[in-house]
């Protein structure tokens, strides 16, 4: 019974593993390439476990950017995970308290998106969702092994550049599906605007968390001053 | 090697924290409405603003050239993650235009 709603949540998972294995790969070998070892490629996969995050860390490890701006950055770019974990907690209440470390480790956007339509299509077990969550988990985790181990044979410029866009291509899926409201699209296009001001003024990678905190600061404002 | 693995950890718990606390804690504590409203931009901000300067400069300086395969590429990506909204295809398309546009 219980090793049933394990396998039935991780057929779920196939959709993001298909995605999770070429971007992990895309990752591992560009952390390679930035001279990041096996051992520690694998080690943030398995810690971190934050696709945009340890791209993030990667291209700013190679820019050489300081630990606290990175740690900085990261955090900001996960913020995003507070909301998705306050919206899908409503549909845990039910489960087993002792799930939620591991559950919550495991939430990412695409498990996420997943896992919503999942519990709202009908009651699903704990196992259900870790069979999920973690089926997705092992895919990241073996695409950047896999990366790390082979991504050296990609050393062309070529290989670098389109393997790096693979970043930019999951930033813009990411950014085109939660363009739910116009306040959303004003801010996205605001905070766009920002971040390549302050990117061409501002020495650093500080632009990130400028332009993020002060288009948010801007659209509560504007909120509060329409009523 | 040891400022690896300061910056390692330091991400698992930047990135622990943000997932693990609304799940185990909202039950019991009410996050005020204004600190909501602000957390509601932050995801489309934060990915605009990885977006933009990525694609559209090179060193530092604006480049919009038609020899800026990122941003030519983002115009596909864009289309088809809105028509799509599937994230393989539109990570495969994207690279797929920038691997063509470097061969041309």
């Amino acid at each position: 019974m219980s090793t049933q709603q394990l396998t039935a949540g991780a057929k779920k998972a196939i959709p993001i593993v298909l995605g999770y294995l070429p971007l992990g790969f895309a990752y591992g070998a560009l952390a390679s390439l930035a001279g990041i070892s096996l051992p520690f490629i694998v080690m943030m996969s398995v810690v971190v476990f934050a696709g945009s995050a340890q791209f993030i860390s990667v291209s700013m490890l190679a820019a050489g950017a300081g630990a606290a701006s990175i740690v900085a950055t990261v955090f900001l770019v996960n913020l995003r995970h507070l909301l998705m974990s306050a919206s899908i907690s409503t549909y845990l209440q039910k489960f087993p308290r002792k799930s939620l470390p591991l559950l919550s480790f495991w939430l990412t956007d695409e498990s996420y998106a997943v896992g919503c339509c999942e519990l709202n299509e009908g009651e699903k077990s704990h196992l259900y969702m870790l069979g999920l969550f973690g089926t997705a988990y092992a895919g990241w985790v073996s695409g950047s092994a896999l990366g790390g181990i082979f991504g050296g044979f990609f050393t062309s410029t070529n290989a670098v550049l389109t393997m790096e866009y693979a970043l930019y291509a999951m930033f813009i899926f990411l950014l085109v599906i939660q363009l739910t409201e116009k306040k959303l699209l004003m801010a996205a296009l605001v905070s766009g605007a920002l971040s390549l001001l302050f990117y061409l003024y501002i020495p650093g990678t500080w632009y990130i968390m400028l332009a993020t905190m002060t288009t948010a600061t801007l659209g509560v404002m504007v909120e509060k001053w329409k009523g | 090697m040891e400022r690896i693995m300061l910056i390692i950890l330091g991400m698992a718990v930047v990135t622990y924290l943000p997932r693990f606390l609304p799940m185990y804690v909202l039950t019991r504590l009410e996050i005020p409405q204004i600190v909501i409203d602000w957390l509601r931009y932050i995801p489309v901000a934060v990915l605009a603003a990885l977006i933009v300067p990525g694609i559209l400069t090179a060193d530092r300086q604006i480049h919009l050239t038609l020899n800026n395969a990122y941003l030519l590429a983002s115009i596909p990506a864009f289309l088809v993650a809105w028509r799509s909204k599937n994230m393989m295809f539109t990570v495969t398309i994207g690279m797929a235009v920038v691997l063509i546009l470097q061969h041309l």
